[in-house]
């Protein structure tokens, strides 16, 4: 078994590091003719080639579908949905993401509106939190004094999720949750939220294009669009499912397809077409001996990414700034 | 043997502060879930007040903890309530004569305490043996930076109170109020249970809160309840303390210590013509002294502070010759060697004593629970840090819970909790043992003890550097 996944792994460093930098860099078919090539299962089944309006080929893991849900992931959060509050549990690595991914969301979005009132900065921001799971994430954005809406798929971590905040009037009053897909509620709720946070949900999700589509239509204009999610390298695969959930345990296993990951690059190509702009880009790594997660420069496994819905049309002259910025690989913008 | 199982609970102390680095590790929390069996397993709707923090005991460390929270702007929609058994502790101005309970304020706490009225600074302190001539002086080269305050503890819990009335729009106090049960909650959610702490009043009155703060003195019924072992030891000391009036005025700034055999007696300066007595010595010899009348009370303490009969032939040659050695080779140390002042009276309030003791709780924190001040740790008065320890305690843990409060934390989570307690010992820590250690060397008339603390304390007064560092952690 073991064996196995060894061999994956080395075809995989090899497969990886012959066309990872021509696929950055430029479209061509010598990248299409060496995929077809290799039969391994990590990398390259499944992909299919979609054409970009400007002329950009990228590369699509998941079949296209109608919807942002997979059926597969969806009976795996099932499983494990009442362990969500368990702080020594399956979901430690997450309670312990939210020293770095609260300040970032926090922060960002108190340099866009500035602060709304002391003990409570966030406080008059509509923020939608997708793939809320048990509500780790949207219970400390509600005492910060934002209105919450949590939404998942899985309805047993939903109703998790409203035990946990029942007892505490402050979260009963701002956080509210909702069993239902992205798709469903953005037919409602048209450009009715402050900021969108979808923290590693888009390595589970079916179709990304159906996702982006959705949040650009839920966001207010100059709204926030802030996701968390792993890169798709050689380093990710080795640290983040063999390192965390094979050997560490840290993850349950079979939580992570590597095949889903996706690469910052990738990620805010996609945004920008969606009319996004990329506002910035940072790398986190978690230290299983200190059992904190910290800030980086590479973006090599984890990253977070900020990015704002724009305002207006956008400018003829952004095509040519966009292929400009694609020879830059692994670009990490920091923020002040 | 008792003195083996002490060490232990010390040791095991200083290896859970080791342990604690590590911000969750699931052992630890497991093993501070409470054994007890008093939870309240009812999914109780009732309209019980929840507050965000209940603070239980209104001394000077706990009014402090209210008013620094009170003032810290990321906790500012957060319910804040202090319990206090007594009445509530008012004064328009600061009384003419002085009461006898003080305590030294460093510069670090005074920071924290700003705005309270001071009575008197300090700029020397003086350290001296009884039975030998070894002197020790710490003083401030720049007179502009005091080395400690000298407050009436009244004065300090009045001021609190009246800073706290301004922030009564979230910060709650009720007196006269006493705590007679502490229900716990389960260290993780279970459905059907209260996650937060449960205090009971006397009154009847259930109160919900979400992080408890103990402040509740060295015989803390929340340390207790919780089930936090403590290490503790009796000095079999008691402290006699009053109000004395100086024979002349004098620019009274310099506090003064002498290490008797049977214990330290120390004047603080409150002004020019008064200074306040810490006489730390036997019970016997306590009671002894509170019976005397006026005239053989001064007597006694200035016999204490001024006779030699303790000195030794012995001791006192070698203490000589070290001190001759010492200032060939570091000629230009040693400041100019004050006088201490001599007493002609006391003030009109009694004498009071109280017992002395040591105690450090081996753990500050539970889940949704803190202890600060006395509580957590109780020294000899002898080095004027008890009541510093706890308001850097204070000062600690408002930063720790502003910060927990502004990434939108629970506020009783182990994480923040966890990095208090781990702060709050290393610097506690070294600090007690310290004090413990030089009340022990000090309690003895021993030849060779008296040689060791004598050559000691010499050398330790002709290095500045040295004495600059122990001021520094003192003054923290």
């Amino acid at each position: 078994m073991y064996a196995n996944k060894l061999a994956r792994l080395a075809f995989g460093l090899l497969a990886e590091s012959t066309f990872k930098w021509p696929l950055t860099r430029s479209v061509s078919s010598r990248v299409k003719a060496e995929r077809s090539l290799c039969s391994w299962t990590v990398c390259l089944h499944h992909r299919q080639n979609n054409q970009l309006s400007n002329g950009l080929t990228r590369l699509n893991v998941r079949a296209v579908s109608q919807t942002t849900v997979d059926p597969a992931e969806v009976r795996k959060f099932q499983a494990m949905a009442s362990k969500w509050w368990d702080l020594q549990g399956e979901f430690a690595v997450l309670h312990c993401m939210n020293d770095l991914r609260v300040p970032f969301i926090r922060d960002n979005l108190l340099n866009v509106h500035g602060v709304q009132q002391l003990g409570k900065p966030l406080a008059g921001l509509r923020i939608l939190d997708v793939g809320c799971g048990g509500g780790v994430l949207s219970e400390p954005l509600g005492r910060l004094g934002a209105d919450v809406l949590g939404i998942d798929p899985v309805e047993d971590s939903v109703r998790t999720a409203e035990l946990h905040s029942s007892y505490d009037p402050d979260l009963r009053e701002r956080v509210r949750y909702q069993a239902c897909t992205l798709e469903e509620l953005a037919e409602e709720e048209v450009e009715g939220f402050h900021a969108v946070v979808a923290s590693e949900v888009v390595e589970h999700l079916a179709d990304l294009d159906a996702f982006a589509s959705c949040c650009q239509q839920v966001l207010k204009p100059g709204g926030s669009l802030f996701i968390t999610t792993l890169n798709k390298t050689n380093l990710s695969y080795v640290f983040g499912i063999v390192a965390a959930e094979q050997l560490l345990r840290i993850v349950p296993s079979g939580t992570h397809d590597w095949e889903k990951f996706i690469s910052p690059e990738d990620l805010e190509r996609l945004l920008e077409s969606f009319d996004f702009y990329v506002e910035a880009i940072r790398g986190m790594i978690y230290n299983p001996l200190t059992g904190a997660w910290s800030w980086q420069q590479s973006t090599a496994i984890n990253y977070a990414l900020h990015a704002i819905k724009r305002k207006e049309e956008p400018q003829p002259d952004r095509v040519w700034a966009e292929s400009e910025n694609l020879d830059e690989p692994g670009r990490a913008t920091t923020y002040s | 043997m008792l003195t083996f199982a002490k060490a232990k609970l010390a040791v095991l102390g200083i290896i859970r502060q080791c342990v604690a680095l590590r911000a969750l590790n699931g052992a630890q929390a497991v093993r501070r879930g409470f054994a007890s069996t008093e939870r309240d397993e009812k999914s109780s709707t009732s309209e019980n007040e929840l507050f965000d923090i209940i603070i239980s005991g209104g001394g000077m460390v706990g009014t402090a903890m209210a008013c620094s929270l009170g003032l810290d702007p990321n906790l500012a929609g957060k319910k804040i309530l202090l319990l206090e058994a007594g009445h509530k502790k008012e004064m328009d101005k600061v009384p003419e004569t002085y009461s006898t309970r003080v305590s030294s304020i460093s510069p670090g706490s005074a920071a924290l305490l700003s705005g309270t009225d001071l009575c008197s600074f300090l700029n020397f302190l003086s350290v001296w043996d009884a039975c030998s001539d070894a002197l020790i002086t710490f003083d401030k080269e720049n007179l502009q930076d005091k080395m400690a305050y000298i407050v009436e503890n009244d004065v300090i819990v009045a001021a609190l109170t009246k800073q706290l009335q301004t922030l009564s729009d979230h910060v709650e106090v009720q007196y006269r109020t006493k705590v007679v049960k502490y229900t716990w909650p389960h260290p993780y959610h279970v459905s059907e249970s209260i996650p937060w702490v449960q205090v009971t009043l006397a009154n009847g009155k259930t109160l919900h809160t979400k992080l408890l703060i103990g402040a509740d003195g060295p015989n803390s019924m929340v340390r207790r309840e919780a089930g936090i072992p403590t290490v503790k030891w009796n000095y079999n000391q008691s402290a006699v303390v009053a109000v004395l009036h100086l024979s002349e005025p004098t620019e009274n700034n310099v506090a003064w210590q002498r290490f008797l055999p049977t214990g330290p007696i120390a004047m603080l300066p409150l002004s020019d013509t008064e200074s306040s007595l810490v006489w730390s010595t036997s019970h016997q010899h306590a009671e002894e002294l509170l019976q005397l009348d006026e005239e053989s009370f001064v007597d006694a303490i200035n016999s204490a502070f001024w006779s030699n009969e303790n000195h030794s032939e012995l001791v006192e040659t070698a203490g000589s010759l070290f001190r001759t050695a010492l200032s060939v080779l570091m000629p230009d140390s040693g400041s100019a060697h004050q006088l201490p002042p001599s007493v002609a009276g006391i003030g009109p309030k009694s004498r009071v004593m109280f017992p002395l003791g040591m105690g450090h709780a081996t753990e500050y924190i539970r889940h949704r629970v803190a202890i600060i001040g006395d509580a957590a740790h109780r020294v000899h008065p002898l080095a004027g840090q008890g009541a510093n320890l706890g308001f850097g305690d204070v000062a600690y843990l408002t930063k720790v819970l502003s910060q927990a409060a502004f990434n939108g934390k629970d506020l009783g989570a182990m994480q923040h909790l966890l990095e208090f307690e781990t702060e709050r010992q290393r610097h506690n820590l070294p600090m007690m043992a310290a004090v413990d250690l030089m009340k022990r060397l000090y309690s003895t008339n021993a030849a060779p003890l008296v040689l060791l603390r004598t050559f000691g304390l010499q050398a330790t007064n002709t290095l500045p550097p040295f004495k600059e560092q122990i001021m520094a952690y003192a003054s923290k």
